[in-house]
């Protein structure tokens, strides 16, 4: 065990001064440039940041996932878009008989070939209005997406207590390979509706137009963050920080460390589940369908958990925040630049940011920095 | 020293490359054997392995797997012997792919290049690649174990971006399309016939040698240099250093090993390696494709170390031959199946294939429209599989196997 201690965000360390003194320039420049859209088109802006808050909002539930699984079990689960993905898939499979394409036609009459569609599901025996419904199968899905993370910790992870870091994050990129290929193989090419009862539809404030799902995901993400704070002051709160502190020292207290780590692995699994849920609206996507690229949100938010500090829940929200913010201005902002900077940039962003970031602070914003023994 | 192989008297005999005379004998042999391999010759043409993987057909996957050996070697140095785990080795295969073709390929209107010969591309792209992995080596050297493998992988999502922007299409092609790569024939500077032609069926001294065959034996010459430089490299000062910095970085810098200095010379020798093979692996197919240099060739690496053996160079070889050769066994065991006629083996074809939704588990139509996997799908559900089988079952992987049998027979009938 390496042992870590609380060397907390201190003051500004000033022997990395080229990297901070270019971190404080580009913020100080960042913000001018704020002031100055703000003025120019204050919808625009007011728009623009309701809709990166909606993106660092799902990047944070995503990062939050990774953060839980870390602080207990020592892993970087590179299978979380997997998860995601994977429960996701399962509310569509769900929904499916009740949500209906532009048509009016449902996925099960359009396709009859689409694998899976032909599972009976007594859920669509309940009566009761379509959200109702939806929320129901929201729920058996992230049960379901809790099973999911169990077994993969039961079967894959748990073996491997005590081995390098190393070895059990190349596990879970050993899993997200194959979790990949039966997710796309159950997508095959068609899209898989999730039926969110808010659809694409949206309000206006003054001029800007906001999405519904913008303020589902800031709502469903300040609620997981505070469900976190309340779960760590709780007793197995307590013990799980125990673990991530010193595994050994914690089974010598008497903690219970394989309940732990399957605790953290299926609350992870559910909120990879709920990041995949949103990975298909608008702030991500236009399609509200989960296809094969529904997977990828994981390693997008990558960054956020990596500039946050990785085993920092504070850190968690702040970086997904960040690097919401920072893809989608720049997407606003810099399209004017789309064929030198090329399509499809803003996605690239967060990894620049956490690049920068890294070269400032090496643990992350929050992270806590390995003390180190000869 | 025949009777005692494990008595050394001088530190020279400890370093040799090759320690025992059995060693020596069968290494000459190994070589000879690849070598002739493609060539149908009475006696070699019958050693069962030798015999299906010297046909025309195996010679485009042998390629393959000596192309991904010399970059798996390059990165056994920095995360096997240097102990700086990467995830972003493809994206330095891709920088030297992208350096040679701007060098060896064709300019046109949407396109830039020099048409300049190998000898000058091939180098190049493993100096560029070289230089890239030591500008990035500062930000490596600052981060430790996870966090450097995140950000490694957050260069290869960079490097795929690269084929979107205006300036990138120009030396990479067009995302989805790619370009045209010079192939592997050596020409002195710009002339019409080259010297050597390697892309066409031809004489070489006594042999009749088809294009795969030539391909085969210029990639065979260029591993076995490389496989030689990376394993001197690590019994000289420099692999000490690393191998010191692997087992404890502090440890080895109080010892007076400057830790930076080594780090970014695994970098810069490790990216030289997956340069070169970059710009192989591209030659191979003959159109470099930005996309091809994604995160699952990364773990591709990772998986062959693991599965190999991390930190050995012989592990390294072993698990390229490994990864790269079982999902070419396993689609060639399903065309197997499928022509299977009568007994046993039509019966497990009838249990494990299917053309259609009905019970099965290998799809063999040409799309697949139901839930069963196709072969493909199959192949990389075995790769992941594999790598999570083998770190929990053998986190040595197959050199570690070895050892065990190895030091079972040596110390027969004794169990310690």
């Amino acid at each position: 065990m390496v042992g870590t201690a609380g060397g907390r965000l201190s003051a500004v360390d000033l022997r990395k001064g080229a990297p901070m003194g270019f971190l404080i320039g580009a913020l100080g420049a960042s913000l001018i440039f704020g002031v100055v859209q703000l003025a120019n088109d204050p919808a625009l802006f007011f728009q623009t940041l309701m809709k990166s808050l909606g993106l660092g909002s799902v990047y944070a539930l995503i990062a939050l996932g990774f953060v839980l699984i870390f602080k207990a079990t020592q892993t970087v689960n590179f299978a979380q878009g997997a998860l995601a993905a994977t429960g996701a898939l399962f509310l569509a499979f769900l929904v499916q008989k009740r949500s209906v394409f532009t048509e009016g036609e449902s996925v099960v009459e359009r396709a009859g070939h689409i694998p899976f569609t032909n599972i009976s599901n007594p859920l669509d025996n309940l009566g009761g209005p379509q959200w109702v419904h939806w929320s129901l199968s929201v729920v058996v899905a992230l049960a379901f997406a809790a099973v999911v993370g169990l077994v993969v910790e039961r079967l894959a992870i748990r073996p491997m207590i005590g081995e390098p870091l190393f070895s059990v994050a190349v596990i879970t990129l050993g899993l997200e390979i194959m979790f990949r290929v039966f997710n796309n193989d159950a997508v095959e090419i068609e899209l898989r509706p999730i039926g969110v009862p808010w659809k694409l539809d949206g309000f206006k404030v003054g001029d800007a137009f906001i999405n519904w799902s913008f303020v589902a995901a800031m709502v469903t993400a300040a609620a997981a963050f505070v469900a976190v704070y309340f779960f760590y002051r709780s007793r197995l709160g307590i013990a799980m920080r125990a673990v991530a502190f010193d595994q050994e020292a914690a089974m010598a207290q008497g903690i219970n460390v394989g309940r732990v780590f399957a605790i953290a692995w299926a609350a992870g699994a559910v909120l990879a589940a709920i990041g995949g849920i949103f990975a298909t609206q608008p702030p991500v996507e236009q399609q509200i369908s989960v296809d094969q690229s529904t997977a990828n949100i994981a390693f997008r938010a990558l960054p956020a958990v990596i500039l946050g500090g990785l085993d920092s829940v504070t850190g968690a929200l702040l970086g997904g925040l960040i690097v919401g913010v920072a893809e989608i201005y720049a997407g606003q902002y810099a399209a004017a630049n789309t064929s030198w900077l090329g399509a499809g940039y803003p996605l690239i962003v967060p990894y620049v940011v956490m690049i920068i970031g890294l070269l400032v602070r090496p643990y992350g914003l929050f992270g806590t920095p390995e003390i180190e023994r000869v | 020293m025949l009777g005692r192989p494990r008595l050394y008297t001088a530190y020279r005999q400890e370093a040799q490359l090759l320690p025992t005379w059995t060693q020596k004998v069968i290494c000459t042999l190994f070589v000879a054997v690849l070598f002739l391999l493609p060539f149908e010759l009475p006696v070699i043409s019958q050693i069962p392995l030798v015999r299906f993987l010297g046909d025309n057909d195996w010679m485009r996957p042998m390629a393959l797997m000596m192309v991904l050996a010399i970059a798996a070697l390059g990165l056994n140095l920095l995360a096997g012997v240097a102990g700086q785990v990467s995830l972003g080795h493809a994206f330095f295969m891709g920088v030297g792919a992208c350096t040679a073709v701007y060098l060896g390929g064709r300019s046109g209107e949407e396109t830039w290049g020099h048409s300049l010969p190998i000898w000058i591309w091939l180098p190049a792209a493993g100096v560029v690649a070289a230089l890239v992995g030591v500008a990035v080596s500062p930000v490596a050297v600052r981060l430790r174990g996870l966090y450097l493998a995140i950000v490694t992988l957050g260069l290869v999502f960079l490097g795929i971006h690269f084929g979107n922007t205006s300036w990138g299409r120009k030396i990479a092609g067009p995302p989805a399309l790619g370009r045209e790569f010079p192939g592997l024939d050596v020409r002195l500077w710009k002339e019409e016939t080259p010297l050597i032609n390697v892309e066409d069926d031809g004489h070489w001294l006594w042999f009749d040698v088809t294009d795969l065959q030539k391909r085969y034996l210029f990639l065979l010459v260029l591993t076995i240099a490389f496989t030689l430089v990376a394993k001197n490299l690590t019994r000289t000062r420099t692999g000490r250093a690393l191998q010191a910095i692997r087992d404890r970085d502090i440890a080895a810098e109080v010892m007076g090993v400057p830790e930076f200095r080594y780090k970014v010379i695994a970098f810069a020798v490790s990216s030289f390696f997956a340069g070169v093979a970059g710009a192989l692996f591209s030659a191979l197919s003959q159109r470099i494709l930005a996309t091809d240099f994604g995160l699952f060739l990364s773990v591709e690496f990772i998986a062959i170390l693991l599965i190999g053996g991390a930190g050995t160079t012989s592990g390294t070889l072993i698990g390229t031959f490994f990864v790269v050769m079982v999902p070419q066994f396993v689609e060639e065991f399903t065309k197997w199946l499928d022509r299977a006629e009568g007994g046993l083996t039509e019966q497990l074809a009838r249990f494990l294939l299917t053309e259609g939704d009905d019970f099965g588990f290998i799809n063999t139509a040409i799309q697949t429209p139901g839930w069963t996997l196709s072969v493909f799908d199959w192949n990389i559900v075995l790769f992941g599989a594999l790598i999570v089988v083998f770190l929990i079952v053998e986190p040595l992987g197959i050199f570690g196997i070895w050892v065990r049998v190895r030091n079972y027979w040596k110390r027969w009938p004794f169990s310690y």
